[in-house]
């Protein structure tokens, strides 16, 4: 059986569809930087899991680990449909009604897995410096606190730059997954003009370039980020 | 506690099955034809260079939910008939995920020095001799503990498919929710599963990368 498929790309820009468009890159946007504001908080993590002993190693250690074990997916549901339910009825009525639940609860998930990524990147940084830097610098009569405070953090900022950067390219895309909890940001639109038009091809062809476009500023705008905090006479990538 | 869980585990043991033949079927899938796209991003052909980089280049940068979405409207309309949601859920996996496998094996095909080619030369090894005894063994050991991750990865992956409505590991939990009302049990059963396997495997990655040190290879 065949059948014959006309091609109608004005899905892209044609009203209603470009409003939507509009309000889906505005939603993949938000959710990404905001998300990312939370994330950074792994390069704490990531350094307290490098620098301590005992709790304060185990909790971040268990932290990283859970988080970049479990599919985000998984996590998203798990904040969405699991997390309202360890409350009393009387508080659970009042979650269900908060407007844009799901907008939040996406940022806040995003945020949480992508700190535990950036958590990993921080680890692998700090363990890449040499023991002596450490050395120097409390040579110096540094406390370890003003060490990595002022030397080795840095530092290791500097080296997981470029990791750094894939990791705000990965955000943006795995925003795409608040879809499932209903956010409208690009790829549910893609999939709700998809639904309304039966033209889904090229409709996802048109997310699709968004998210091209979306990549190639990024990492221009980081290549100018890279290049502006280089140490001189240390290699690049 | 898990009775949500117990009163439909062969329900929920279809979804797992589902879910590791995907994730199987993409990794062995990916490896292969990224493993063919990694030696096209060492190739000296300018055409099959550009080529392979627009392609893999292309493919990192976008969700992995919107190329299922793409795959799963675009393979009727090019070949006139409809596929089952797990064929071209499959497809998109191996075509993402290839992208993903072709950057590791890049980075090995690329460790390789070309002293050590000189070295086996001199010894009057021949060119297949080479590959057959050296450059694929020792490649190989350098990639495996990311190639162990990425498949993790894309075991994780697989999840993703809930999205065209395939009824796997985790559509069946979110199918079982609807009925049940636990979410609790039934995604916190779901995350435990996923972690124990993939916990287990970044384990199996770090335990290549330390016996790679040991031997000097990483």
């Amino acid at each position: 059986m065949t059948f014959a498929y006309h091609y109608n790309w004005s899905v892209l820009w044609s009203q209603p569809y470009i409003t939507w468009w509009m309000h889906g890159i505005r939603l993949t946007l938000e959710i990404g930087f905001f998300a990312w504001i939370i994330a950074l908080s792994g390069i704490f993590i990531g350094t307290l899991r490098s620098s301590s002993s005992g709790w304060l190693h185990f909790l971040p250690t268990a932290y990283t680990e859970i988080f970049r074990n479990v599919p985000f997916l998984v996590q998203l549901f798990m904040w969405y449909f699991a997390f309202p339910m360890i409350f009393p009825d009387t508080i659970r009525i009042y979650i269900n009604h908060i407007i844009g639940f799901n907008y939040y609860i996406a940022i806040i998930a995003l945020g949480l897995y992508t700190a535990s990524r950036i958590a990993e990147h921080m680890r692998a940084g700090l363990a890449s410096i040499e023991t002596m830097e450490y050395e120097a610098a409390l040579s110096t009569g540094m406390t370890r606190y003003q060490m990595y405070r002022h030397v080795i953090i840095p530092h290791a900022l500097i080296i997981i730059i470029p990791t750094l950067t894939t990791e705000f390219l990965t955000i943006f895309k795995n925003s795409s997954v608040a879809m499932t909890i209903g956010v409208a940001e690009t790829t549910f639109t893609s999939y709700r003009i998809a639904s309304t038009t039966f033209h889904g091809l090229e409709a996802t062809t048109g997310a699709m370039t968004i998210y091209l476009l979306l990549s190639l500023t990024i990492v221009k705008i980081s290549g100018i980020i890279e290049s502006k905090v280089r140490i001189p006479g240390m290699a690049g990538r | 506690m898990f009775k949500a869980v117990t009163n439909n585990i062969v329900f929920f043991i279809n979804g797992f099955t589902l879910t590791l033949e995907l994730a199987i079927l993409g990794i062995i899938g990916g490896i292969i034809l990224g493993a063919l796209l990694g030696l096209g991003r060492i190739s000296k052909n300018k055409f099959v260079y550009y080529f392979v980089s627009v392609y893999i280049n292309i493919l990192r940068s976008i969700p992995l939910i919107l190329v299922i979405f793409w795959f799963y409207f675009f393979m009727p309309i090019i070949s006139g008939r409809s596929f089952t949601p797990f064929f071209s859920a499959t497809i998109s996996f191996i075509i993402f995920e290839s992208a993903y496998f072709a950057e590791i094996f890049r980075s090995g095909y690329q460790s390789i020095s070309k002293d050590l080619v000189s070295a086996a030369l001199s010894t009057g090894m021949k060119h297949t001799q080479i590959a057959r005894y050296i450059l694929i063994p020792i490649a190989f050991k350098r990639m495996l503990p990311s190639l162990v991750t990425q498949a993790i990865i894309t075991f994780q992956d697989t999840s993703l498919a809930f999205v065209i409505g395939l009824r796997e590991f985790v559509r069946s939990a979110s199918i079982v929710d609807n009925i049940e009302v636990r979410s609790i049990q039934i995604y916190g059963f779901v995350a435990i599963v996923f972690f124990i396997f993939c916990f287990s495997g970044s384990k199996i990655a770090t335990y290549f990368e330390t016996a790679n040190k040991k031997t000097g290879l990483s």
